[in-house]
């Protein structure tokens, strides 16, 4: 690991402050992607700002009905807050569905939302890699590439977003609340938050390097059946090959994501119409555009047979 | 460098520590708490498991700078071969371990797992997320993966943490 500095911030204003003010510097929240990504030297801050006691781990309502939760809310007691089990469901399901209890204890809303992707070409500094060394080339295309996208990619990048978490919070359209050195705060729609890697993979969010997640608002709760299937290579504590993330509702309104399959949550709202003409017809509109590698091209199938499952499920 | 004080198992440390040290390593290497154990190093086995005011974590995935004024129970803290705590003595009598390695993990994790439980934390297997989980076989190896055990003693553990739950074991 490379030497760093560090300090603690005493607010979120004056940690966007700290993280703006000197070069190279990364918040830490719960560590668990930041210190695994600067053990292996791919990560290389030289000053951490730790978030930790900003008071930002409460979950609070909000004047139209929805939720707000703190930007440093641990996935644990996300997952286990009454009003999350009873309202957002999904949202419970999904964040149990990922990592360990002892990660999830210490995993926070922020940190999950900013996770990498677990290419393992990512992880090997071998290896090139436009997202961890940008113009290096992509080493996983013509490699193994059995966890890998199958849409949106691009020829520099065709890793996926691994987080569990993102995918029902693009299917309950959340909005990601942040702050600025300078005070500025703004929202920014899920869907807008994760970027496709295009010809710069190292930009995943629109977030500024400096920018700090406050808060995720969720609005009212949606109703319906609300599900999480995840589909991995072992029964518990396993990255997603694919997932769905749905809200079947009777009176139409019914809504799709999917992860697993692309470098962000992937919904397409035309898809959502679809749900009630069963799994065939809404990935035809899901994954119209699909371009699967060689190894991964089963990802499809699996990703339409894992939302009959959960079609079949909404049903009983 | 900086001055971290912890206080681990009710004590009081002071130690000037390179920032860049995880927790584990500064159990082990600078309180000589070598019961916690560091198998991967990067959280996928569990092995370095402690509690954090009473929560587990992997110790391995953070930093000692990070922890200070946080109460740090270790194996260690929890009980010793002549008053064992019930998890330890319930793991010697189903033999729940072979080479013992990860077994300090297990037995911090399942201590606190089962608070969690008690506290109506819901896992992914938990069929209806609004009643009170059960404790049964399937729930506890969903809660516990987070603990793997090369020697796969898992049935053994499973039995031992049931029997601690209040189960028959
Ligand atoms: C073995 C293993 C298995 C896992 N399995 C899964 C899985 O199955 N599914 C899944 O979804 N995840 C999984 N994870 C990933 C885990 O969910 C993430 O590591 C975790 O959510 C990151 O949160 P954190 O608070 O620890 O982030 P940190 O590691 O502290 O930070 C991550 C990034 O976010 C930035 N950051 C943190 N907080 C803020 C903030 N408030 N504002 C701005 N930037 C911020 C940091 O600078 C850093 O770049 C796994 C991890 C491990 C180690
Ligand atoms: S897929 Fe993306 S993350 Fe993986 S090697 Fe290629 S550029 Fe890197």
């Amino acid at each position: 690991m490379k030497a760093f500095t560090y300090e603690r911030a005493s607010s979120p204003e004056q940690a966007a402050q700290m993280v703006a003010r000197t070069p190279n510097a990364k918040f830490i929240a719960g560590g668990t992607n930041l210190l695994d990504l600067m053990k292996l030297e791919i990560e290389t801050p030289t000053h951490l700002v730790d978030v930790n006691s900003l008071g930002l781990d409460r979950i609070e309502a909000t004047p139209d009905g929805g939720l707000r939760i703190g930007g440093l809310v641990r996935n644990t007691d996300l997952a286990a807050d009454l009003r999350i089990r009873r309202d957002y469901p999904v949202l419970s399901h999904a964040l149990l569905a990922g990592a360990s209890g002892q990660l999830r204890n210490a995993a926070t809303t922020g940190g999950n939302l900013l996770q990498r992707t677990r290419c393992p070409y990512f992880y090997d500094t071998n290896m090139p890699c436009n997202k961890r060394t940008p113009g290096s080339g992509c080493g996983a295309i013509g490699g193994v590439t059995r966890q890998h996208a199958v849409i949106g990619h691009s020829d520099a990048c065709i890793a996926t977003n691994p987080s569990d978490m993102a995918v029902a919070l693009r299917v309950l359209d959340a909005v990601v609340e942040t702050v600025q050195g300078d005070g500025k705060t703004r929202t920014i729609p899920i869907a807008e938050f994760h970027r496709l890697p295009g010809g710069t993979p190292n930009v995943e969010t629109v977030l500024a390097a400096s920018e700090m997640i406050t808060g995720v608002v969720l609005p009212k709760p949606l109703g319906g059946v609300q599900l999480y299937r995840k589909v991995r290579d072992r029964a518990s504590y396993a990255f997603a090959l694919v997932s769905v993330a749905a809200v079947i509702r009777k009176d139409g309104g019914s809504r799709v994501a999917l992860g697993g399959v692309a470098h962000r949550p992937w919904r397409v709202e035309a898809a959502d119409a679809r749900l009630a003409d069963g799994a065939r017809a809404t990935m035809a509109e899901l994954l119209a555009d699909a371009r699967p590698q060689p190894e991964n091209a089963f990802k499809v199938t699996l990703a339409e047979r894992t939302l009959a499952a959960v079609l079949a499920q909404a049903r009983i | 460098m900086a001055r971290v004080s912890l206080q681990v198992n009710g004590q009081a440390h002071s130690v000037d520590l390179d920032t860049r040290t995880t927790l584990l390593d500064a159990l082990r290497e600078y309180l000589k708490l070598t019961g916690t154990k560091k198998g991967c190093d990067h959280g996928q086995c569990g092995a370095c498991t402690v509690m954090i005011d009473g929560r587990r974590i992997n110790s391995c995935l953070t930093l000692a700078v990070m922890n200070e004024g946080r109460r740090i129970t270790t194996i260690e803290g929890l009980g010793t071969p002549e008053a064992m705590h019930p998890m330890q003595a319930a793991f010697v009598k189903h033999d729940g371990y072979q080479c013992g390695y990860c077994t300090p993990g297990q037995i911090c994790s399942a201590v606190a797992m089962l608070d969690e439980v008690k506290a109506g934390v819901p896992s992914h297997v938990t069929a209806d997320l609004l009643a009170a989980p059960d404790l049964t076989p399937a729930e506890l190896r969903e809660r516990m993966s987070g603990n793997i055990c090369r020697c796969a003693a898992y049935s053994n553990i499973v039995d031992a943490i049931t029997e601690v739950a209040g189960g028959t074991g």
